[in-house]
């Protein structure tokens, strides 16, 4: 700095410039960081922390259940019937509530994969851009519905409407609780599946479209292939989410565990079974009590393993373009 | 059926004129302009054509004609509008919106805007390449397959002679016979890119039009692409779109220049080279912009 700088560019009172030495708030500064990093450290160990929790309860309860006099490993896994409440004897055979759970699972994926995979087919090949823009948003407002509203809906709508077409359906099935459970998870296909389809590069498009396809060939046996991983592992996290499914199922499949494919019949599921434990009033530690928890483990492992499968596909056939 | 690009097998909506397909379409040689009368047969005739992008003009009255059986290449700086005028030979600008073309575009003298016009028809009679490699993400066999089921049922033995016969004719044959159905996308980039020509190949295409298909290879790959180019001349008209000069000047007979939208000229290759009648064309050519 020489004097003959003019006073504008450096008042005299400032410090000389180019020093690498901080202000007195310096020290401020980097304790705010620190606290910064720590409390956002603090937050995400938080979420491990809380399912380190719920694994270590379901898993301490369970090995409880295990230890009553009334139940078995082998009959929890070995037998179909569940009769963990009346009747002299009490069973304890997890296949009908996995039976019941799998029937309305199933039904829910026949209704939404199809209708799932031709929308975002739709949205994401098809539709205009303006269109997409409308659509896109009400299809997920179905994602923001409670419930318990389409568990109202099964019981009160697609009940009635179902009997119209066969005496056969009870007032709970599973038909009509796996029909809103399809509905329920549709946003979900729909909307991961429109990902993974708009994932795929335009490149690939042009080059079928080069060759004389026409847009369906080129969506159907072009970009759908080609995006056929991310739409597996979107089912798979739908089947979970329809697995996991609680409130439709206790409200409109019923509470009559049983072995059957027989979608006009009351069935229970692992989730609607837990429902009814936990609203009913059950004898707190007994036996019925901590089958609940038996229940819950073996959801959790179920729907666990569908993520993971899901998100093995997602990496293992994920198809790498530059 | 060869040589219309008319859907026959949809009658047209309005029984009301059947005219014949050709008859229809077919310009009157009167309404001809010049720059076709340079050549006898040219494979296109482009008249005053004009493109938009929205509002934007992307080409303006452009008029060509590009030589059956010879290698036409065009230049010009970015965003100049070469590649804008070779989507318009196959209409693949159709798939971007809000885009608009006037003037005619006559393929063996019918005009491939008309509205009768089959564009799948069009694009298998007029196959392309693109900037970038993009082979399906299946087997290199079915990559090759892939046009002509969209024809029609083909015969595993035909399947099989005519893969054989466009991986031959795209200088990939040797390299991927023992491989031919492992994934496409396990082959080099210059590699995939043959297999792009192969593919479009197994289409029987009249024309084959090349967009900048060497710029995303390294010399040695784009090299191959360069022979393989002048092994296909004579067989294919071909157009090729390129921002390297060298390139144009080696694999060509033909070159346009554009600019602005505009082909500011459009002349036998070593003449432009040598002798531009333009003054931007030289500019350009000596470096001077672009």
């Amino acid at each position: 700095m020489t004097p003959s700088n003019p006073p504008a560019d450096s008042a005299p009172e400032s410090p000389a410039r180019g020093t690498l030495r901080g202000a007195p708030s310096r020290h401020a500064r980097r304790w705010k960081e620190r606290g910064i990093l720590s409390l956002l450290n603090s937050a995400a160990l938080f979420s491990v922390f809380i399912t380190l929790a719920i694994l270590w309860v379901l898993g301490a309860e369970t090995s409880n259940f295990f230890a009553q006099d009334e139940v078995s490993v082998g009959e929890f896994f070995g037998t179909a019937q569940w009769n963990p409440l009346l009747g002299a004897e009490k069973h304890f055979g997890i296949w009908s509530l996995v039976c019941g759970t799998f029937l309305v699972a199933g039904v829910a994926l026949l209704v939404a994969v199809p209708l799932g995979l031709v929308t975002a087919i739709y949205l994401s090949e098809y539709a205009h851009p303006r269109v997409r823009a409308i659509l896109k948003p009400s299809l997920e407002v179905l994602a923001g519905i409670p419930t318990v509203v389409y568990g109202f809906f099964a019981l009160t709508l697609i009940t009635p409407a179902l009997k119209t077409f066969s005496e056969g359906f009870g007032s709970f099935n599973a038909l009509a609780a796996g029909i809103a459970v399809g509905i329920l998870i549709l946003p979900i296909i729909t909307s991961l599946s429109e990902d993974a389809l708009r994932a795929v590069p335009q490149s690939l498009r042009d080059g079928a479209f080069g060759l004389g396809a026409t847009r369906f060939d080129t969506s159907f046996k072009v970009v759908f292939p080609a995006a056929l991983s991310g739409i597996t592992s979107a089912v798979l996290l739908a089947a979970a989410r329809a697995i996991g499914e609680t409130m439709i199922v206790a409200l409109a499949a019923g509470s009559t565990p049983k072995v059957t494919m027989d979608v006009r019949d009351e069935i229970q599921t692992m989730t609607g079974f837990m429902v009814q434990m936990a609203l009913g009033d059950v004898s707190n530690y007994g036996v019925e009590y901590y089958s609940m928890y038996a229940v819950a483990a073996m959801l959790f492992v179920l729907t666990l393993a569908f993520t993971l499968v899901g998100s093995w596909i997602r990496k293992r056939y994920r198809e790498v373009y530059d | 059926m060869e040589t219309t690009l008319v859907q026959e097998s949809k009658p047209p909506k309005e029984k009301a004129k059947p005219v014949s397909a050709l008859g229809m379409i077919a310009v009157d040689a009167a309404e001809r302009r010049t720059p076709a009368d340079e050549f006898a047969d040219p494979s296109f005739e482009v008249q005053q054509l004009d493109f938009f992008y929205g509002d934007n003009q992307a080409l303006t009255q452009v008029d060509m004609a590009i030589p059956r059986g010879e290698v036409t290449a065009l230049i010009g700086p970015s965003g100049c509008g070469k590649s804008t005028f070779l989507r318009t030979l196959n209409r693949m600008n159709d798939l971007v919106a809000e885009t608009r073309v006037e003037g005619k575009v006559l393929l063996d003298g019918q005009d491939i805007y008309h509205r009768q016009v089959d564009v799948v028809e069009l694009r298998r009679r007029v196959g392309m390449v693109f900037q970038r490699p993009n082979p399906f993400p299946i087997s290199i066999y079915e990559n090759i397959a892939y046009g002509p089921r969209l024809q029609g049922k083909v015969s595993k033995a035909d399947m099989d002679a005519l893969v054989e016969r466009c991986l031959h004719g795209a200088a990939l044959w040797d390299e991927v016979k023992d491989r031919l159905h492992t994934s496409a996308l396990g082959l080099s980039g210059g590699q995939q890119q043959r297999l792009c020509i192969a593919r479009a190949l197994a289409n029987e295409p009249e024309v084959l039009l090349l967009d900048e298909p060497a710029s995303a290879l390294d010399p040695k790959a784009t090299a191959r692409i360069e022979d393989l180019i002048g092994q296909l001349r004579g067989d294919y008209t071909i157009v090729i779109v390129t921002h390297n000069m060298q390139q144009a000047a080696r694999v060509s007979d033909h070159t346009g220049f554009f600019y602005k939208g505009r082909l500011v000229e459009c002349t036998p290759t070593a003449q432009m080279f040598t002798r531009p009648e333009h003054q931007e064309t030289e500019d350009y050519l000596t470096g001077r912009f672009g």
